[in-house]
């Protein structure tokens, strides 16, 4: 089996779905002749063509809302966003038009696009190439929001995503876009959207991380075993649909959960697993459920591994919580 | 020396009906006179044809009848609290109906929200129509939209967005999409004078430019968004001159003339099909009453300035231009309002007459394609809810009448 990183797990599954079906295009700033600032479409326009893979303006409304044309019209459209932090340009053509178009016509106009997008912190990016708004997507109904976190997941979730009936945005952890590496099957590989993935199994305290964050909760678990503390570690892979079942499982099970992200704290998606938690599980938690997570400032330049919940917080929120 | 502080300029006054020329001189107007094909007094101008056979002439202009009439009807309607919001196209029927009946049947239509005459044309019912505005089980937006937000995917009519000018670059995307399918489908997308300020206004036309789609852009300029006239928006003496600095073509027809809003989109969709690009179309028309229900136009707008418009209404234009021709008279202009008031009335008739509500699951539907575990969940939360208080489906009981 082939090793990659996640950026050739990406244009694996973007060259197998072009092949596949001819109605998936491609369209954003610089995916193209070069390929994508991240090189995540590099060859693709040479093998598909420029009609297919498209060089647009740069205006990230115009990329989506061209995109959703395409969609109703009944192509796959897979818009990129060069980073998650320009999105919000297209931010009404994402919550207010491709989220809602099935509903608002009464069913008549289905608009499934997938938006992928580099997300995260950790590349001294500073304010405008760090940040992580999956909560924001999360919280519009008709939205899928998927976070792989290795070359695997990223493979053949995305495939899931530009096969799937409804707009999918589909965060990719830039700061492991290189560095996380493993096997990779061949050919088609299409991962169903909303399974989580234990990835170590523990008796103690679950852990719950997705993306980049997820690595960094993998290092943690693992320096807290050396100190005897018994960790289970939770991809959610899919944020929205959520697995909820393996969450309520591993947590009724450990009695305590400790959720890391990298968005700021407050609203952000830790406060709704917190609150799933204590509704589902309260009757087994053996401590109050701890959220690891950005700070409620804009995303710093300088002071990024102070910002981001790294495994020493991590470690520290986990023996505090099994020892409360 | 102190440096003296400049004195602050207020902006130049608006005219209060839209209309008004303060610009600074210059050639580029010129460039964009007034295409129309018939004058108020329904003269067809030297040397013009009729673009259309005399039936489909007599059929456009009952078309416009019935519109006029259903406004006017859904406007009394919403005023005796039958129906909650109406927004209606009074003096703007040549605008719509000349440019949808101009495209080919399997173009698509991207309405702003005062276009559900094209609706029409392409085969929403009026009594489907009705039940939209009604919010009820009939509606084939499933009560999820305000009144006047209709989607009718057989006519390939567009779902409505209240946020102005973001139809412009979906539009956009699908003649992307027919061109990479090899299709002959051009996009008509309609927009208001208003919606030139958006964003999205640049960004569609810029795309459609630069890749060369096949678009036409169709601007109602009808002098008003909401309160605030035309000139508040753009300081560009017409918009069609907007097409030059996008490398686009543009057009200014007279939006009240039915001829020329037929034959100037004929061209734009023909030039959209053969390859040569989009066209900025501005249609200059007039929006004789309020911008929906929910204003009243006497608080932004003196009455004297709507009075010259009257007299440029286009279904006067039209009847008398069929008068001169020799296609209605007065027996037959008579016969033809009457029948489409009894086809309205029966088709409020038959509204109405459809249950108020879409079945309550029906809300936890096409959120997504299959719902998921929240909308399972939450439609059973709410069902039970509503078994053990029934006011929680009733208004009255939190408005506290």
């Amino acid at each position: 089996m082939p090793v990659m990183n996640i950026i050739q797990a990406v244009n694996d599954a973007l060259r197998l779905e072009m092949r596949r079906d001819p109605s998936v295009v491609v369209l954003g700033e610089d995916v193209g002749a070069f390929g994508g600032v991240f090189r995540a479409t590099a060859g693709l326009q040479q093998e598909f063509g420029a009609a297919r893979v498209i060089d647009t303006p740069l205006a990230e409304g115009g990329i989506v809302g061209t995109a959703i044309g395409m969609a109703l019209y009944g192509l796959r459209a897979v818009p990129e966003i060069q980073f998650a932090d320009f999105i919000f340009p297209a931010f009404d053509q994402i919550v207010n038009e491709v989220a809602k178009y099935r509903h608002r016509s009464g069913g008549q106009y289905p608009c499934p696009i997938t938006i992928r997008t580099p997300y995260g912190g950790g590349i001294k990016g500073g304010h405008y190439h760090s940040q992580s708004p999956e909560a924001l997507f999360i919280h519009t109904p008709g939205l899928k929001v998927v976070c792989p976190a290795t070359p695997r997941d990223a493979k053949g979730l995305l495939a899931a995503a530009i096969r799937d009936p409804d707009p999918v945005l589909f965060l990719e952890p830039k700061r492991v876009y290189r560095a996380a590496k493993g096997e990779v099957p061949e050919g088609e590989l299409v991962l169903p959207l909303g399974q989580a993935a234990v990835t170590r199994v523990g008796t103690q305290v679950t852990l719950i991380a997705w993306g980049a964050m997820w690595h960094e909760a993998d290092r943690a678990a693992a320096e807290a075993a050396a100190e005897g503390i018994d960790v289970e570690v939770l991809d959610l892979r899919s944020l929205q649909p959520l697995d909820l079942d393996a969450i309520v499982a591993s947590v009724r099970k450990t009695g305590r959960a400790v959720v890391v992200h990298e968005a700021p704290r407050t609203c952000g998606f830790g406060g709704e697993l917190s609150a799933l938690i204590q509704e589902h599980c309260f009757l087994s938690l053996e401590a109050p459920v701890v959220r690891v997570t950005g700070f409620d400032t804009p995303f710093p330049y300088t002071l990024e591994n102070e910002y981001l919940p790294r495994a020493p917080r991590i470690l520290k929120a986990l023996r505090e919580t099994v020892n409360f | 020396m102190p440096r003296t502080k400049p004195k602050p300029r207020p902006p130049p006054p608006a005219s209060r009906d839209g209309t008004a020329r303060q610009w600074a001189p210059g050639r580029l107007p010129e460039e964009f006179p007034l295409h129309a094909l018939v004058d108020e007094e329904g003269r067809l101008a030297q040397g013009a044809a009729v673009p259309v056979p005399d039936a489909e002439l007599v059929a456009l202009y009952r078309w416009m009848v019935l519109e006029r009439q259903l406004d006017e009807r859904m406007i009394t309607l919403q005023r005796q609290g039958r129906i909650g919001f109406y927004v209606g196209s009074i003096g703007e029927e040549a605008t719509v109906f000349g440019s949808a009946a101009a495209m080919a049947p399997q173009d698509w239509i991207f309405p702003s929200y005062r276009e559900h005459g094209a609706a029409f044309l392409r085969g929403l019912p009026l009594e489907a129509f009705m039940c939209g505005l009604l919010g009820n089980a009939g509606d084939p937006g499933r009560g999820r939209q305000m009144p006047c937000h209709e989607s009718w995917a057989p006519g390939r009519f567009v779902s409505i967005s209240s946020p102005v000018a973001t139809q412009l670059p979906q539009a956009v995307g699908v003649a992307w999409a027919a061109r990479i399918r090899g299709d002959d489908v051009v996009p008509l997308v309609y927009f208001g004078d208003g919606s030139t300020s958006a964003h999205d206004f640049h960004t569609g036309l810029n795309f459609a430019a630069v890749q060369r789609l096949g678009v036409v852009f169709a601007c109602r300029n009808n002098g008003w968004a909401i309160s605030v006239p035309r000139e508040r928006q753009t300081a560009s003496e017409t918009i069609a001159q907007k097409a030059i600095a996008y490398g686009m073509r543009g057009e200014r027809v007279d939006g009240n003339d039915l001829l020329a809003v037929l034959d100037a989109t004929r061209r734009a969709r023909a030039r959209a099909a053969a390859g040569e690009g989009p066209t900025l179309l501005e249609f200059v028309t007039y929006r004789l009453e309020g911008h929906s229900t929910s204003d009243d136009p006497r608080a932004y707008r003196p009455a004297e300035v709507v009075e010259p418009w009257k007299k440029k209404d286009p279904i006067l234009r039209l009847r008398r231009l069929l008068q001169r021709r020799g296609l209605l008279d007065e027996a037959a202009a008579a016969a033809l309002l009457e029948e489409v008031r009894v086809e309205i009335q029966a088709a409020l008739r038959q509204a109405e007459a459809k249950p108020a509500k879409p079945p309550v699951e029906s809300l936890f539907e096409d959120v997504y394609a299959v719902p998921m575990r929240q909308q399972v969940e939450q439609l059973a939360e709410l069902r039970e809810a509503m078994a053990a208080d029934p006011r929680v489906a009733n208004p009255r009981h939190v408005d506290g009448a």
